[in-house]
């Protein structure tokens, strides 16, 4: 499905129509906690160097401060050669990215030609800044097109950036010191997967929302280079081996159905 | 165990959205985070706790243990805020030395419970947000633990978790030493060593899901023999 405003101009100002549903549901909850979303709490860092663009990030997703997910991906595919690191709100960056692949696949279909990164970040800047930050999604993109190797960063009100090394989420500061100290023009393919590495260490290990293991993708001309985990984090699960627990009773009941009712229903179909 | 009111946002994340002007009034109170865990035996009691002392998202050290040494037999765990925990180990130091100097004795394990009990009760209305566990051997040489609430209700129990872990340990001790929940299982006495790796491993468990909780976990072991320390490495991320 395309997003509307790529088959017809939407209308000008602010859309308030889930306003009415948003206070029912408040409502219901009445006193007691609305489900709270999942953050991901999260590092993610971007640089750019000679041949193309790494991303980064770690994989701990938070809800509160419990642990919800110790191996999310927060590296997502937008086209061919364009991927983009989401924090903030986990079902907020994973929609806004899916929507925004669907649509960029449709544009490249239907122009014959391969998405530029302007365009991805046009996109999605025009979606949050409708939704005035009710989206919480920061993202960073980054992407190799035919006008070079380019790193943005979009905000959850629609603010842009466009940087040669950035960072977001939680952990952005910690990421930020290293990359601010480390980051030098045209570096090789290494020492570039090396210093985003780093960064996201940083945030790792001194903020508590980031953790667990670090995810690289590496962009350039002749491909991608995704590779999950980059590093397992050197606290690792212990493995039990199978029949650790035992199996005590095993009772099996089946379960007797009977027909009571059936009812064929005509669908409207137009 | 009497239900402390809740502080005003102590510990809460700020949120990512700018929901429009808020008027904060200054908090007298922060969470620090941290786990503490104290377990008795026959003739032992064990007292852990993290060394992490947290504040939001950050860190602020990495090697601050929450177990206090009270006396040769007696070991306090203070989690909550940290400024509180401080001050009221003072005040019950203070107070032992007190009482050893009028009555030419060291206080016993009930008896610093029952003490500390009033001292939180002093200050129904403004209390110290601290969660306290005291472990500990009583008169007759046997494991004892006291656990408490902010403000002061306190009953005896044979293993208490407190903390911001504690939801997560307190079924896992149930199970493993109350034998809760389980049927037709032989109810062995727990002997210190079993008691000792069931700490260490509830805690590495703590530490991967819990974000207040890392870094290192520092047991102290009672027995008559005196108090034997022990640190053992957490995730640090």
């Amino acid at each position: 499905m395309a997003l509307s405003n790529v088959l017809e101009t939407p209308l000008p100002g602010f859309n308030f129509d889930n306003a009415a549903r948003n206070a029912a549901l408040e409502g219901l909850y009445d006193g007691g906690q609305t489900p709270k979303p999942m953050k991901t709490g999260t590092t993610i860092a971007g640089v750019v160097f000679k041949d193309g663009v790494v991303l980064g990030a770690d994989t701990r997703a938070t809800s509160g401060e419990v642990v919800a997910d110790k191996m999310c991906s927060k590296i997502h595919y937008i086209a061919p050669n364009i991927y983009c690191c989401g924090a903030g709100t986990a079902a907020d960056t994973e929609k806004t990215t899916e929507l925004l692949s669907s649509n960029l696949t449709i544009f490249s279909q239907t122009s014959g030609r391969n998405p530029r990164l302007v365009m991805a970040v046009n996109i999605l800047q025009d979606m949050l800044y409708r939704y005035h930050g009710q989206i919480g999604a920061s993202l960073i993109l980054g992407g190799v097109d035919c006008t070079g190797n380019h790193l943005y960063t979009v905000g959850p009100y629609g603010s842009v950036n466009k940087m040669p090394y950035l960072a977001m989420g939680s952990g952005d500061l910690a990421a930020l010191g290293i990359l601010e100290d480390r980051y030098q023009q045209d570096m090789e393919l290494d020492t570039a997967k090396e210093l985003v590495r780093v960064a996201i260490h940083a945030g790792i290990m001194n903020d508590l929302a980031s953790g667990n293991n670090i995810d690289i993708c590496v962009i350039t001309r002749e491909g991608v280079d995704y590779i999950r985990p980059y590093q397992e984090s050197e606290y690792k699960d212990s493995r039990y081996r199978p029949g650790t627990t035992p199996v005590l009773t095993k009772k099996v009941v089946p379960l007797k159905l009977e027909v009571v009712q059936e009812s064929v229903q005509q669908m409207e179909t137009i | 165990m009497l239900s402390s009111q809740s502080y005003q946002d102590p510990g809460k994340m700020k949120d990512y959205h700018y929901s429009g002007p808020v008027e904060h009034r200054f908090s007298p109170y922060s969470f620090n985070g941290g786990t503490v865990l104290a377990v008795a035996g026959e003739d032992f009691a064990i007292v852990a706790s993290d060394t992490r002392l947290s504040e939001g998202y950050s860190i602020h050290s990495r090697d601050s243990p929450k177990c206090y040494k009270l006396t040769d037999t007696t070991v306090i765990g203070c989690s909550g805020f940290h400024g509180d925990c401080l001050t009221l180990t003072k005040i019950i130091d203070a107070r032992l030395k007190m009482y050893k100097h009028s009555n030419n004795k060291t206080m016993t394990s009930n008896a610093i419970a029952a003490m500390l009990s009033t001292i939180l009760y002093g200050r129904r209305f403004f209390p110290y947000y601290v969660y306290n566990i005291i472990g500990g051997l009583d008169e007759h040489g046997k494991g004892a633990v006291y656990s408490f609430d902010p403000v002061g209700s306190y009953q005896r129990d044979t293993y208490k978790a407190g903390g911001s872990a504690s939801a997560m340990l307190q079924p896992l001790l149930d199970n493993q030493i109350g034998f809760k929940n389980m049927e037709g299982v032989q109810q062995v006495p727990l002997t210190q060593e079993r008691a000792v790796q069931l700490v260490k491993d509830v805690f590495i468990s703590a530490a991967e899901r819990d974000v207040y909780t890392g870094d290192a976990l520092r047991l102290c072991i009672i027995t008559k023999e005196g108090i034997n320390e022990q640190t053992v490495p957490l995730r640090k991320d």
